[in-house]
């Protein structure tokens, strides 16, 4: 096979435009699932929490300015084709293109380079970068821009292998409840399934960057994620926790083979604006 | 769902008795905005009885950080940050005299009963809208801690800044009223 040569820059421009589009306008099939929302949402509080959102979007695009003021911290996954050489290094690319998005958008700047000495690294880098090796001679990213309130909800439990769906039902509806208004519902909630502790997050962020229209294409998943919602969605919870039914706007599903002694299960809490875009190079 | 009110900042505490949970609030006047590391400066600076760069007496704060205003506007976008991480500073801030807080996500039982003692109301406005909130947003100025970037203590000038009363001093928590167990 022959190799592709990507040079750094292009990755840099990449994630600086894919960033750009994420922090201004909501997919649309985001859009979408809010409008579904608003239709069967029957609690004048909540029809009122999606309705301000729906005009957040609108300010956002028409003045320039981002749709949250958490413009959040860059989860980059990268899936390189075994036919291509990048040449330079991948994060440095990236990170390039962090600072030049954050600069140019007039973004927040919200990395600290220290978690203890807390220093703010004034361009919003470095990102977390996820590089997998994948066929063909393409380079996907994808740009994930995640908000700290909703990250600090996030959770994981090692359950007994032989617990069932049940169980997992119980625990997302417990930490739900207790994130309550805290993530800003209504939310697009990844659930990492197996695997490992660390993979199982992984795939809860991947998770909800599937297609927000989407259904697990295993149909027992699929029932499974209508359950959750289901169960979530009586919670009464809310937009913004204000009360409705509108608790979660969807259920994302990623399951993982793991070991006989476990059960894994990672959960990603991801706020009303999820904001990611996905471009191939 | 209650009708819109409006009132103005800085409250008084006649205003905060007749504030219940679940009130829709429009809010217009001053208000402050800090978040996590001025708080903790502020409490600090307290603590060693320095004279605070601003007066929180009587105020009401805003638990936000905005992006950047760009060129032309005022501010950036401009939504609550979530609450619960300004809890250990609250007992300290209501000391020195603050009447309101507005923010997102709930607070625990500990600064509720503060709250009650000290006649002081905590509002949420809408979380994930801060270009919405932007547009309320007449006038900011930073008055401490401009080294903080994002995080430094802003006078905001308001006008019909949309808020939910989620905890009164009567002992209501719009939160916990809604969630079905």
């Amino acid at each position: 096979m022959k190799t592709r040569i990507i040079k750094p820059a292009e990755i840099t421009d990449a994630v600086a435009d894919l960033i750009g589009k994420a922090s201004f306008k909501l997919p649309n099939d985001v859009e979408e699932l809010i409008d579904r929302m608003l239709e069967r949402e029957d609690s004048d509080m909540g029809r009122m929490g999606l309705r301000v959102l729906k005009e957040n979007s609108a300010i956002a695009e028409a003045d320039g300015l981002p749709l949250c003021q958490d413009c959040g911290m860059v989860v980059v996954f990268a899936e390189i084709g075994r036919g291509v050489l990048i040449d330079g290094d991948l994060e440095d690319a990236v990170n390039a293109g962090v600072e030049e998005a954050y600069r140019k958008f007039s973004l927040r700047m919200s990395v600290v380079a220290d978690p203890l000495k807390r220093v703010n690294t004034g361009t919003n880098a470095p990102a977390v970068v996820h590089a997998e090796l994948t066929g063909g001679d393409g380079l996907a990213l994808t740009v994930y821009l995640k908000g700290g309130g909703s990250e600090n909800m996030s959770a994981l439990r090692m359950f007994r292998p032989t617990d069932g769906a049940d169980a997992i039902i119980d625990f997302i509806e417990e930490i739900v409840v207790k994130a309550g208004p805290n993530p800003c519902p209504p939310l697009f909630l990844g659930v990492g399934i197996g695997g490992t502790a660390d993979s199982a997050m992984i795939n809860a962020k991947k998770a909800v960057l599937r297609g927000a229209g989407t259904r697990n294409p295993d149909p027992a998943y699929a029932e499974l994620e209508e359950r959750i919602e289901e169960r979530l969605n009586a919670t009464n919870i809310g937009p913004m926790g204000f009360g409705g039914r509108s608790t979660v706007a969807r259920v994302y599903i990623r399951e993982a083979p793991t070991h006989i002694a476990m059960l894994p299960v990672a959960l990603n809490l991801n706020c009303h604006s999820l904001r990611y875009r996905r471009a191939e190079l | 769902m209650r009708d819109w009110r409006t009132i103005a900042s800085p409250i008084d505490d006649e205003t905060v008795e007749s504030l219940i949970s679940g009130d829709r609030i429009l809010l217009t006047g001053v208000i402050y905005a800090a978040r996590d590391r001025a708080h903790k400066r502020l409490c600090e600076m307290a603590g060693r009885n320095e004279k605070l760069p601003f007066d929180p007496a009587g105020q009401i704060i805003y638990y936000m950080g905005p992006s950047p205003a760009p060129a032309g506007k005022i501010i950036g976008s401009a939504g609550p940050t979530t609450t619960y991480r300004m809890d250990p500073f609250t007992e300290t801030m209501l000391k020195l005299g603050v009447r309101g807080m507005i923010g997102k996500g709930t607070r625990g039982r500990d600064i509720r009963e503060l709250m009650a003692w000290y006649r002081a109301v905590y509002f949420a406005t809408f979380g994930g809208a801060g270009a919405y909130l932007a547009a309320r947003i007449k006038e900011s100025e930073i008055v401490a801690f401009p080294d903080l970037g994002p995080e430094a203590v802003l006078r905001l000038r308001v006008e019909d800044f949309p808020v939910i009363v989620i905890n009164d001093i009567h002992g209501g928590d719009l939160y916990e009223d809604v969630v079905r167990r």
